[in-house]
């Protein structure tokens, strides 16, 4: 197969320069760059939190801060972190770069709102952020009541209108999503046509739109019990905390699924890409997104099994919580049957997926100890769940998140980045994540409390490895700033399909012009139509 | 016509999915306030009853009865630009913020009433005794709900102007009228909104 070098000329990045032309953009690829500016700040900004943390845990008694400041990190950690990172990252960033190209599109269905929806999100993020630092928050990033209501002296309300206001910023971006891939598929595609990337942001985008509003009214109701003392939620007044803690999971435990489900569909397009083999079981891992934004609605009860709701209800949720993962076990599965006599090649994004499918498989079955009612009276508060959420969200999610933006670097910049770094990067972050977090599983099974700024002597080696974990992750996670960052001017030009990828995305030049497509394409074959194995090795 | 869509047509029923997804996140946000209110209406059922009995049950009916004639007023208009007639647009547009701004008005009356008669959460509240707390707390969902569903309509008014704009500068004719049939479908349902709040106000204490 010959590649043909095209060094294009023109391209969305040489169209027009002025800061005003990127400021009041609608071209769904340039706010993708401006949210992954924004999205990579923020990242830091609770990386930051997270090291201090790290370091304050060094010795039993806190090295560092202040039991007050520990409590504001894990609070700014967990708040910039969840709604400022994780619930945006691949669909803003990622997503929006490619799901126009994928679909065969100009643009999204509503460019304007797509850049409306950046300036929520900055707004929100900034307010939220600024909030942060000037009033201190300590009631972590869940809010629970009567804590942030009536004891916090932190700036409750602040931090929860930046919340509110970013919250929109996610419900257009989830509108547009979905009415891009119901109206703009190019002639040809069909449902079954879409990539799966398609059918994961499709997923996530429903959740976007049907949970961020219940949030926002909690939010809302949050804000007025704070000010004017009403007991909605403050049982002394009358209020029912618990009632609080429903509100709030309903939303955020399907929030959980917007975090993995678009590493779910980076996956699927990685692994296909470097096996160059079609996708095992394709119906399968598409309607398993859908199944998993359905159910992710219904469980949201396994969060208050000892809060004191009711043994019945607790049974329920328990059962629903083991259904989830029934669909999240079959992609896994689904991607392994993908692997198997593919033509398997290790490059930078191959690498980082392969850590995702040990991490997220880590994650994913540590869930189920949480699930299991018994098992979770022991293990809810503990570090077990701490080690349990970050193998999915970060060892999981920020991993496919690497892969994807590896992946899609070339058609991103029209430059390769230099893949031995990146190799490395990939290595470091696998074996940082782990020593950072394996430890914490332990150290939950011993009973060691989350959210608490000092520990028993006895935990003390084990946290110290977490510590020694997380500076190699720190290292490993800066890593890509700079070499992706020196590929920017240093970088070897991209052909526009330099991983002899399927997919519209490389069937345009690198980067695309403003357009996408000069000619809108016409689908006449279905997704990941690689050559199969047996044909292959007949030809060779 | 932007160019990311092949036709005028499909541009249009692009904006159309567009407003019902907006809807239905909508939806989802006054579902949780209505689902909490009902939840705390049983928790409180004496607290409830005695806060409904001081809702203004004549400015509330007045006022489903302004709102339910406004959507039928900006259907009009859109009926009319559908026939071609975009004189009767503008006249139905502003029909329709006329009666919008008497909504506004009578809701303004009636919130200042509430305030003169100290129904306001927090330790100045005048219904007092042992269902207070109940009270309380209805008069919260009371004030949230018609607050956000007034400023629902304060964006409706505007969006209603900016279609009689619209169409004085001749941009709408019977073959192309999507911002007409988009902005209707919002204007209806704030107006939904309101029904479904008009019970949970007034009627709960008949
Ligand atoms: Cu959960």
């Amino acid at each position: 197969m010959s590649v043909t070098v095209d060094t294009p000329r023109v391209s969305y990045l040489t169209e027009e320069n002025t800061i005003g032309s990127w400021l009041l953009t609608t071209d769904h690829k340039r706010i993708a760059l401006l949210y992954f500016a924004s999205i990579t700040g923020f990242f830091f900004l609770g990386g930051i939190a997270a090291a201090l943390m790290r370091i304050n845990l060094l010795t039993p008694t806190g090295a560092i801060v202040s039991h007050e400041m520990y409590n504001r990190l894990f609070t700014m950690h967990g708040v910039v972190m969840v709604w400022f990172f994780l619930v945006p990252a691949i669909p803003v960033t990622l997503g929006n770069f490619i799901v126009p190209l994928m679909l065969g599109a100009r643009d999204l269905a509503f460019p304007k709102l797509n850049l409306v929806s950046w300036y929520l999100f900055m707004t929100g993020g900034l307010f939220a952020t600024y909030s942060l630092f000037a009033g201190g928050l300590d009631t972590g990033w869940t809010f629970y009541t009567p804590l942030s209501t009536d004891y916090t002296k932190g700036h409750v309300v602040a931090v929860a209108i930046g919340i509110f206001i970013s919250g929109f910023s996610s419900i257009a971006t989830g509108v547009n999503f979905i009415v891009s891939i119901h109206r703009l598929r190019a002639p040809g595609m069909g449902w079954y046509r879409m990539p799966l990337m398609l059918w994961s942001l499709y997923a996530t985008s429903v959740i976007y739109v049907l949970a961020t509003p219940v949030l926002a009214m909690t939010l809302i109701l949050l804000g007025f019990e704070t000010v004017f003392h009403v007991g909605i939620f403050d049982q002394r007044l009358g209020g029912d905390p618990l009632l609080f803690q429903h509100l709030f999971w309903f939303y955020s435990h399907p929030a959980v699924y917007i975090m993995i489900l678009p590493g779910f569909g980076v996956m699927s397009e990685v692994l296909t890409t470097f096996s160059q083999k079609g996708i095992f079981g394709y119906k399968f891992i598409a309607w398993s997104s859908v199944a998993i934004a359905v159910i992710s609605f219904f469980v949201w009860g396994h969060h208050m099994f000892v809060a004191g709701t009711s043994v019945y209800s607790a049974i329920t949720f328990s059962l629903l919580s083991f259904m989830v993962s029934v669909p999240s076990a079959i992609k896994v599965f689904n991607w392994l049957g993908t692997l198997h006599k593919g033509y398997i090649k290790f490059d930078a994004p191959m690498l980082y997926a392969l850590g995702f499918l040990g991490l997220f498989t880590i994650g994913g079955l540590t869930g189920l100890f949480v699930a299991a009612l018994g098992a979770d009276v022991h293990l809810t508060q503990t570090y077990f769940v701490v080690a349990h959420f970050h193998y999915i969200m970060v060892g999981g999610m920020v991993s496919a998140f690497f892969a994807g933006l590896h992946y899609w670097w070339p058609k991103i910049t029209g430059r390769l980045y230099p893949e031995m770094w990146a190799r490395a990067a990939a290595f470091l972050i696998f074996f940082g994540f782990n020593l950072t977090f394996f430890p914490q599983f332990i150290l939950g099974y011993l009973g060691m409390p989350r959210r608490y700024a000092a520990y028993p002597p006895e935990f003390q080696v084990l946290n110290v490895l977490s510590s020694a974990g997380s500076t190699i992750l720190a290292v490993a996670y800066l890593m890509p700033v700079f070499y992706l960052g020196y590929s920017l001017r240093h970088g070897a030009r991209s052909p526009s399909n330099p991983w002899h990828a399927t997919g519209l995305e490389w069937k345009t030049q690198s980067p695309p012009r403003t357009e996408n497509f000069p000619i809108i394409p016409i689908v006449t074959e279905p997704p990941y139509n690689y050559p199969r194995p047996e044909d292959r090795t007949r030809a060779a | 016509m932007h160019f990311q869509y092949s036709s005028a047509e499909h541009q249009a029923e692009s904006a159309m999915s567009g407003m019902w997804l907006f809807l239905a996140q909508e939806i989802l946000f006054f579902g949780a306030l209505v689902f909490v209110w009902v939840y705390c209406c049983y928790q409180h059922p004496a607290g409830f009853r005695l806060a409904t009995q001081h809702a203004n049950l004549l400015i509330g009916s007045i006022n489903t009865a302004v709102l339910l004639t406004s959507s039928f007023t900006f259907t009009a208009g859109l009926l009319a630009i559908e026939r071609g007639e975009p004189r009767r647009l503008i006249q139905a547009c502003f029909a329709t913020i006329g009666l919008g701004v008497v909504f506004l008005l009578l809701k303004g009356v009636e919130w200042f009433k509430d305030v003169g008669d100290g129904l306001v959460p927090g330790a100045h509240f005048s219904l007092t005794g042992p269902d207070s707390g109940g009270a309380q707390i209805f008069y919260v969902f009371y004030y949230v709900a018609t607050v956000l569903h007034a400023l629902h309509m304060i964006i409706g008014i505007g969006l209603v102007l900016w279609i009689a704009w619209r169409a004085r500068r001749g941009d709408f004719s019977r073959a192309w009228s999507t911002p007409v049939e988009v902005v209707g479908l919002y204007w209806s349902f704030v107006d939904v909104v309101w029904l479904t709040l008009y019970p949970l106000i007034y009627l709960a204490a008949l």
